[in-house]
């Protein structure tokens, strides 16, 4: 069967690459294009853990084919940080001790900056409506609402 | 799905045929929130699936008059509510909309595939019933147009017929002191199927109800329009008797499934309570409170 070749824009960068009719986002990410920062839990869109950035929309990549990524833009875990340089979500998930075991952190980091990109300033409530799609069995979700919150604070402050 | 082909259809045209030649075999791909977890859970196995999220029919909002709408059927809930006009006229629907699953969820999830995965308990289609919408469907003999409370036959069944697909939805030009409300009952508060839903939408002038309809979700086999409620609804000014009139009526039309998510009779009570809150906030919408 004749695999669909497929044009995107990754993390700023050009990726051509060839699927199945069948791939989810998620299995060429990590299975062929080797971004194994986005992590497969449920399969079904229930737990956030495959969050990626798609054309500015936050979705789970568990839930869409590759094959449909054709002309997008995409952003992962991997094109969160700059040069080496942690970004600022990141930073303070580490001070704030904001995830343990680590395997939805990714998706909330992704989840929580779709937040702040649409709404640089949200109340407690809008950030735990927003991160209500993103699952944690370590930490509890105060610290990551708390981590967040003051992100945007500090943006507030430095802008 | 190892067997499944893929097609990005550009055209109603070219999709519609490919549905029609696969004989039953294809299914439509909108958003894919549900299509996809009934194809990795072997539910469904089509041997085509044909994206329609290119078609421009089916991804656009567009106003074709003064506050008259038409919504494409892959229109995802994040862009439907980032239309501010829409979300100001027809509150109720896009709050049932936006009820559906996370922000992820959203992101992805069109207003058609609610419509067509025919669930008894899709958010959007009580509340869209209650506005009044027309489906637009175009098939391989041409268009043809129904009101969206004739779509659903039962459970998972809708009255598309191979090679069907539905394009969008019609609503009707919105008059002014008019509003609409979508209220639903789940065990949780979020990220839940319904146990009840209720739309109600009603123009509502100098203290008299002009015009009203009703509709329930989750309480029968298929979203219900409370056709009895708009003859008692209209002409009065809404008063307690009125509501509790028209309560006792949708709760005599509930026909509900007895699961561990709700009883028949906490369906049927909380149908009754659901019109009565959802009618009075619609009040309060109109009277700008």
């Amino acid at each position: 069967m004749a695999k669909i070749q497929v044009s995107t824009k990754i993390n700023n960068e050009n990726v051509d690459y060839l699927c199945e009719p069948h791939d989810t986002m998620l299995d060429v990410l990590r299975n062929q294009l080797e971004l194994t920062g986005s992590k497969e839990s449920c399969g079904s869109g229930d737990c956030g853990s495959c969050s990626i950035i798609l054309d500015g929309e936050l979705v789970c990549s568990c839930l869409m084919l590759a094959a449909e990524a054709e002309g997008s833009k995409l952003e992962t875990i991997e094109g969160m940080s700059e040069g080496g340089k942690l970004h600022a979500l990141q930073q303070k998930f580490l001070e704030k001790a904001a995830l343990q075991c680590g395997i939805c952190t990714p998706g909330f980091l992704m989840a929580s900056k779709a937040l702040l990109d649409h709404n640089p300033s949200p109340t407690e409530t809008e950030v735990r409506f927003w991160l209500a799609g993103n699952l944690c069995r370590c930490t509890g979700y105060d610290k990551i609402v708390k981590a967040v919150l003051e992100v945007a604070e500090d943006m507030k402050e430095s802008a | 799905m190892s067997d499944t082909q893929y097609l990005a259809a550009s055209t109603i045209e070219e999709a519609v045929n490919a549905h029609s030649k696969a004989n039953g075999s294809a299914r439509f791909l909108a958003g894919g929130t549900d299509l996809l977890v009934q194809i990795k859970s072997g539910i469904r196995k089509p041997n085509l699936v044909i994206d329609v999220k290119k078609i421009v029919e089916l991804n656009s909002i567009e106003e074709i008059s003064e506050n008259e709408f038409v919504v494409g059927a892959s229109v995802s809930g994040v862009n439907l509510n980032r239309n501010k006009k829409f979300s100001k006229l027809w509150p109720g629907v896009l709050e049932a909309f936006r009820l559906i699953g996370s922000e992820q969820i959203q992101g992805r999830a069109s207003l058609g595939g609610n419509i067509c995965n025919g669930s008894p308990a899709g958010d959007s289609v009580p509340a869209l019933i209650a506005a009044g919408c027309i489906a637009l469907i175009a098939g391989p003999n041409g268009k043809r147009e129904i009101p969206i409370e004739e779509f659903h036959i039962g459970p998972g069944k809708t009255v598309l017929d191979n090679g069907e697909m539905l394009v969008s939805l019609k609503f009707p030009k919105r008059e002014i002191n008019s509003s609409d409300t979508y209220l639903r009952m789940t065990p949780r508060t979020e990220m839940d199927i319904a146990v009840v839903g209720c739309g109600v939408n009603i123009t509502f002038e100098n203290n008299v109800c002009t015009a009203a309809r009703v509709s329930l979700g989750a309480v029968a086999p298929t979203p219900l329009l409370v056709k009895e409620a708009s003859k008692i609804m209209v002409g009065s000014d809404l008063n307690s008797e009125i509501l509790d009139k028209v309560s006792k009526i949708c709760m005599d039309l509930c026909d509900p499934i007895d699961d561990k998510r709700g009883t028949i009779d906490y369906r049927t009570k909380v149908a009754g309570v659901l019109f009565k809150r959802a009618t009075l906030t619609t009040i309060d919408r109109i009277k700008g409170n």
